[in-house]
């Protein structure tokens, strides 16, 4: 057991890290939901958003590299360390995934959720708690809400309640499904911002499901396009997301334009035959 | 709130308060531990208690019978059976994700009166322990038995809140038909103790059970605290406690095998006590949040304040018959159950 965190402190030490995911298959059911999905290295310190549509396979692949569903793989690991033997302790170490599905009425303060993030598993944080607790809420900007319920703040606000709860044990990798569902732009802009710079300050390596394509182009490093479980492509925006690629994974007809601030915008004109 | 440095932690306050709620209860608890000692069939003043539970009065006097032998434990049973079956309704309604679970409403209870009224009136039981552990081992098996049914339904088969409180208004009517067989087939006087034991009753509470339970529920309350922030981040569902690294299988396992033990306990010693176990979480709920650390004492709290409360109001309802504490907490349990239900809709 101490060996095993130690090893992990190690390999977090010593620079960047890489997620490789080789083969990785999924069945659900009857439904073979992933297909061999092979990704190219990801590395910490990188945002990287998973597009594709509906039912392609998006939350399944972050559930699997999470550890909540079985799956074959050629290979899934984060540096030297193999995901798939790992106890749920030594996991949460490692990574942090954050559902979709928002949690049921809590009856908790802000500060409680930290507290429970910090204290749910025996794993030691290098400053005393309470100080990790008041540098993430306030790195975060939700400090001033920390004796506030949290059934009382608005979808943006627990958001980054959540983020924060993720972000205490410092992870190297945060596997994020849709966070913006439900947020209103200015709300989409700060966590994604946000995550940027979490991901460049502290070389974290963030995997968010996304559906606005805009956002993803502009706020992340790599892009992963999943259709019917398979990866269609990958890479830097302008290469991921081509008029081609998004007519294939979307059946829409796409133009990519350079917006006046250099980044591409993506402008939908219609939906294909299918 | 415009600095923090110099001011105390943002929880301090709300744990100060918290503490302040507890010793409150307390005191609460107390005030009725010696109303109930006092009242009865024959009215006992405050000295004579004091006189007997400080060693000052004579082992031959009748108030010294009274208060020692049936008045007192009678009165701690009710505490620490209060407490068991309020403990035992929270951690139940946390890991079934349901406002609506207990020991009372989803059958475990009965699962037990069936366990133990099989080993008292035929005698089918686990072989060579005492009568008095066969009884209690039978309700255990068959509280265990359905905890995990139940457990099973809400997980393996994903069955949705309100088809678990069905599930468990089946399994109740389920164990109570099988009881009812039972009465059928056993002699009047037999049947005479199992009604009474039905009913939920203290009047036979002897030391030796106070004893038991009271062991039973330290053991199982320092279990459970620790397992406090565990148990508490299952709120969050099972995939966001799981990626806090919380061995979400496990902390359920044993968190149902408390339940059960604590229920079935109860049920083999005073006999089935229902709605303490649902309310007593809600009204925990409403007066700390759901962080377990507060939580789960704050609901054995009130748990014992009802059941010795509902224990005073048997006692003044009636001087003659002595009334069955379950009739009493379940008539004032019924309009709160209204109560919850009322509100789960408007939210």
């Amino acid at each position: 057991m101490k060996m095993a965190s130690d090893a992990i402190t190690g390999a977090a030490l010593s620079g960047r890290a890489t997620l490789n995911i080789g083969g990785l298959s999924c069945r659900l059911g009857s439904r073979q939901v992933l297909r061999g999905v092979d990704c190219g290295p990801m590395h910490t310190g990188d945002v990287i958003a998973i597009v594709g549509p509906n039912g392609a396979g998006k939350s399944t692949l972050l559930r699997c590299v999470a550890g909540f569903l079985s799956c074959q793989a050629d290979t899934l690991s984060m540096g030297s360390t193999d995901l798939r033997p790992l106890k749920p302790a030594n996991r949460a170490r490692l990574l942090r995934y954050l559902p979709q599905a928002a949690p049921g009425p809590l009856q908790l303060t802000v500060e409680e959720c930290l507290m429970v993030a910090l204290h749910a598993q025996r794993v030691g944080v290098r400053a005393p708690r309470e100080v990790r607790l008041m540098h993430v809420a306030t790195q975060l900007g939700i400090s001033d809400w920390l004796d506030r319920p949290v059934d009382d703040l608005s979808g943006g606000q627990k958001q980054l309640v959540w983020l924060a709860q993720a972000l205490l044990h410092q992870p190297q990798l945060l596997l994020l499904d849709e966070p913006l569902a439900a947020l209103d732009p200015n709300h989409q802009h700060h966590v994604m911002r946000l995550l940027r710079h979490l991901a460049h300050e502290q070389g974290l390596l963030v995997l968010v499901v996304l559906h606005d394509l805009n956002i993803a182009a502009r706020y992340t490093d790599q892009i992963l396009v999943l259709r019917d479980g398979e990866v269609i492509a990958q890479g830097p925006a302008a290469q991921a997301l081509t008029p081609a690629v998004l007519a294939h994974a979307f059946r829409v007809r796409a133009r990519v334009e350079a917006c006046a601030m250099g980044t591409p915008l993506i402008i939908i004109d219609e939906p294909l035959e299918t | 709130m415009t600095s923090r440095v110099g001011s105390p932690p943002p929880g301090a306050a709300r744990t100060a308060a918290r503490v302040r709620l507890l010793g409150a209860c307390t005191v609460v608890i107390l005030c009725l531990l010696i109303t109930d000692i006092a009242s009865g069939a024959a009215p006992i003043a405050v000295a004579d208690i004091w006189a007997v539970v400080s060693g000052a009065a004579d082992f031959s006097d009748p108030e010294y019978f009274i208060v020692w032998e049936l008045r007192l434990p009678q009165a701690l049973m009710a505490i620490s059976a209060g407490a068991a079956l309020g403990l035992a309704g929270a951690e139940m309604q946390t890991v079934l994700d349901n406002p609506l679970a207990s020991p009372f409403t989803l059958g475990v209870s009965s699962a037990a009166a069936l366990g133990a009224a099989l080993s008292l009136l035929l005698g089918i039981q686990i072989p060579g322990l005492p009568q008095h552990y066969a009884t209690a081992a039978n309700a255990f098996v068959f509280a265990l038995l359905c905890s995990f049914m139940l457990d099973l339904a809400a997980k393996r088969l994903q069955m949705a809140q309100q088809g678990i409180v069905l599930l468990g208004i089946a399994l109740v009517f389920g164990f109570n038909a099988l009881l009812a067989l039972l009465q059928l087939l056993s002699d009047a006087a037999a049947l005479q103790s199992l009604l009474y034991w039905m009913m939920g009753s203290l009047g036979g509470s002897r030391w030796p059970d106070v004893a038991a339970l009271s062991a039973v529920l330290a053991v199982t309350l320092t279990a459970s605290m620790q397992q406090a922030w565990p148990l508490t981040a299952l709120r969050f569902g099972d995939e966001r406690a799981g990626t806090m690294g919380v061995d979400t299988r496990r902390v359920r396992r044993y968190a149902l095998l408390r339940v059960s033990l604590l229920a079935a306990l109860s049920v083999a010693l005073i006999g089935v006590v229902g709605f303490i176990g649902l309310i007593a979480p809600h009204i925990a709920r409403r007066l700390v949040g759901q962080d377990h650390r507060w939580y789960l004492p704050t609901s054995a709290c009130v748990g014992a304040l009802i059941l010795l409360g509902a224990s005073v109001a048997a006692k003044h309802l009636s001087a003659h018959v002595e009334i069955p504490v379950g009739i009493v907490t379940t008539l004032v349990g019924i309009p709160f159950f209204i109560l919850i239900l009322a509100r789960r809709r408007r939210s």
